[in-house]
């Protein structure tokens, strides 16, 4: 059976060229690259390469790039590293619909005394500025906000935020996981002191994150250990996961212009397809800016995990806000902040593209997603009863 | 991915005896739009008060559609008073067994089942009377208490898992806790503690006991049967007897029994068949 993989903001397909990249290091070049002999030198030597790799993708420099195991190590570093350097501060501000490597910290922080800011979104997913200026205290240790949601796409300003945040002298850190290859980063230009990737949403391996840290950004060390990473994590650099990374940076810098055309006429032509054919559909965040290559829709009258299923049995792969596919009883925390009703949020799937989508790949969803939709809403007891008419007069 | 037997997967691809019943003599309704899962059950009923048709109509996930579909297959056929007896559990079994986190959608079927006869007879549902204990679900307490005693459930993630409630806000958690308690006193049951690890002996004892005073009945019901072949660590050999030895889904039975092992004896046990 043929895959239709679109579910990347889950996980992507690794390069082949990535691959091809990263294969000597574990057979020839398998040095430590702390090690003073010709072996640990090719391994010092690869790294060194990922990390201008990563600088340049990023418009940053190789020293303010640190390499951790994943985008919620790079969290974790990112937030417990600045709370713990500013001690007397008790404030910490983020959002409502933050992934839960971010989310799930605020109980703890506030079991440890914090006081925690987490600002709303709106019926589109957009932040309010003022009410991020208005939460800004003399107390306040960080500001945490992702760059891009995971779920629905929808970017935040983060030019803006910046400008916000630094005029109060506050550290600012960013979530780019969903960002980084889908719309350009230059932290040149950006004033963020702390942002977060991830090596598998770029087409690179599982198990390998970045933190930037912009110079002069004061972090105590979440990883304690050896010198490595400058001191500023510790443990022996995952080289040949480091060296994918490289290049997959290198690559999606390559594509960046083309695959976003590319995933946004794709996306484009997924979403108008959907509209046109299926009725009662809600797209998540259509009015604001959206990362090229994710499409979040609500099929009203149907739960989630159902539709997945049945897209899974033709080879579809997507993703849903549903509560049943999370295993928790709540529909999707983002959908919630976004005021989506419930009757609406059970029923969310999440399409996200990638530079290998093609047009025939969507016009496959299309042609089977109407009859999917249909069948279920023909064994859902709201469809007839309440029907396109429901909506209307809500 | 939730691990979901095979035949749950085959009725939610193609769930039996969807539909309305225009004029059925019975309707249950159950769930809503806003809890992720609901059910219309339509019952049409014989002079002799026999359930000749069912039907229904389900928002929900795979399991919610698949345990739907089963029950209007378990209860056709049955008078009103044999269909009262079908429970949650019964539907899950038909099913060859649903994931823990998914019993609410068995018990889904068993409230829409109570609602469509309680219509049919003319009576007004006690649970209504009956205080809300979950808000964000609307759970009241009969249907928690009848989920406990029917699964003899005895923590409050199981209340959750068989009823959603206490899914959502959490603040009904400590009256779910006070439910539990005062069932297990009011029965005399005291909550199931924390499993010993048995010994070699007990372990064979107690497979023993659930084979025979619980699935060996069931299986003769249907024309079948089955042995105890050996119990090796925690390897349970079983080899199938009567209409059971050449059954197509026999890998369905032993799943089915491997679930009520693990659950009654041991967690870790593996149940697999052995050539007779």
């Amino acid at each position: 059976m043929r895959l239709v993989y679109l579910d990347n903001n889950a996980t992507t397909r690794v390069d082949p060229e990535v691959v091809e990249a990263m294969a000597p290091y574990f057979t020839e070049r398998y040095g430590n690259p702390s090690s003073m002999h010709q072996s640990g030198a090719l391994a010092h030597k690869g790294v060194a390469l990922a990390r201008e790799q990563v600088a340049q993708f990023l418009g940053a420099h190789p020293d303010e790039i640190i390499f951790t195991s994943c985008g919620t190590e790079s969290d974790n570093a990112a937030i417990h590293g600045v709370l713990n350097a500013y001690p007397d501060k008790r404030h910490f501000v983020t959002t409502r619909v933050e992934h839960p490597a971010v989310l799930n910290q605020i109980p703890y922080l506030k079991r440890k005394g914090y006081r925690v800011t987490e600002l709303s979104v709106d019926r589109d997913g957009n932040l309010d500025l003022e009410e991020l200026r208005a939460s800004l205290t003399e107390d306040t240790a960080l500001v945490s906000i992702m760059y891009a949601n995971n779920e629905t796409g929808v970017i935040f300003p983060m030019e803006e935020i910046a400008q916000v945040v630094k005029s109060r002298g506050i550290p600012l850190h960013t979530d780019a996981v969903q960002a980084a290859g889908k719309i350009p980063i230059n932290l040149g230009k950006l004033p963020v002191d702390l942002l977060t990737f991830s090596g598998h949403k770029l087409h690179a391996p599982k198990g390998i994150g970045v933190l930037y840290q912009r110079r002069g950004t004061r972090l105590v060390p979440f990883m304690v250990g050896g010198h490595q990473e400058k001191g500023r994590r510790g443990g022996t650099e995952n080289v040949p996961y480091i060296v994918a990374l490289g290049k997959a940076c290198e690559l999606a810098q390559q594509h960046l212009g083309s695959s976003i055309r590319r995933m946004a006429e794709l996306r484009d032509r997924l979403q108008q397809g959907i509209l046109e054919r299926i009725p009662n559909v809600i797209v998540n965040g259509a009015n604001a800016p959206r990362t090229p290559n994710t499409l979040s829709c609500c099929f009203e009258y149907i739960e989630g995990e159902s539709l997945l299923l049945l897209l899974n049995d033709l080879g579809i792969c997507a993703s849903s806000g549903s509560a049943c596919t999370s295993g928790s009883l709540e529909p999707s925390h983002v959908l919630r902040a976004m005021g989506v009703p419930y009757t609406a949020a059970h029923g969310s799937i999440r399409f996200s593209l990638s530079r290998y989508t093609t047009e025939e790949e969507v016009d496959f969803v299309l042609e089977h997603l109407p009859g999917i939709v249909e069948r279920l809403r023909a064994i859902s007891p709201f469809w007839g009863r309440e029907g396109a008419a429901f909506r209307r007069a809500v | 991915m939730w691990d979901y037997s095979e035949k749950v997967l085959e009725y939610f691809r193609n769930p039996r005896n969807v539909g309305v019943i225009e004029d059925a003599d019975g309707v249950g309704e159950v769930g809503s739009l806003a809890c992720g899962d609901a059910l219309t059950l339509y019952i049409k009923v014989d002079e002799n008060d026999r359930i000749t048709d069912a039907k229904f109509q389900t928002f929900g996930c795979a399991s919610a559609i698949a345990s739907s579909s089963a029950l209007t297959e378990l209860i056709i056929g049955k008078t009103v008073d044999e269909a009262l007896k079908v429970t949650n559990r019964d539907i899950a079994d038909y099913l060859g067994g649903l994931p823990e986190e998914k019993m609410h959608c068995s018990v889904l079927g068993r409230e829409a089942l109570l609602a469509a006869i309680a219509d049919y007879r003319g009576e007004r549902r006690e649970s209504i009377e009956s205080p809300l204990v979950c808000e964000c679900f609307g759970v009241n307490q009969e249907e928690i208490e009848r989920a406990i005693r029917e699964n003899g459930l005895t923590t409050r993630e199981q209340v959750t898992h068989y009823t959603k409630a206490g899914g959502g806000c959490g603040k009904c958690h400590e009256k779910i806790e006070e439910i539990l308690t005062r069932m297990c006193v009011e029965e005399e049951r005291v909550p199931r503690p924390v499993r010993k690890p048995l010994t070699n002996l007990q372990k064979i004892k107690l497979v023993e006991e659930v084979i025979e005073n619980q699935i060996r009945p069931e299986l003769q019901k249907d024309g079948g049967d089955l042995e105890l072949i050996d119990v090796d660590g925690n390897r349970v050999l079983i080899s199938f007897r009567g209409l059971c030895a050449n059954c197509p889904s026999a890998g369905i039975t032993v799943k089915g029994i491997q679930d009520r092992l693990r659950e009654a004896v041991a967690p870790e046990l593996v149940v697999e068949e052995v050539p007779a």
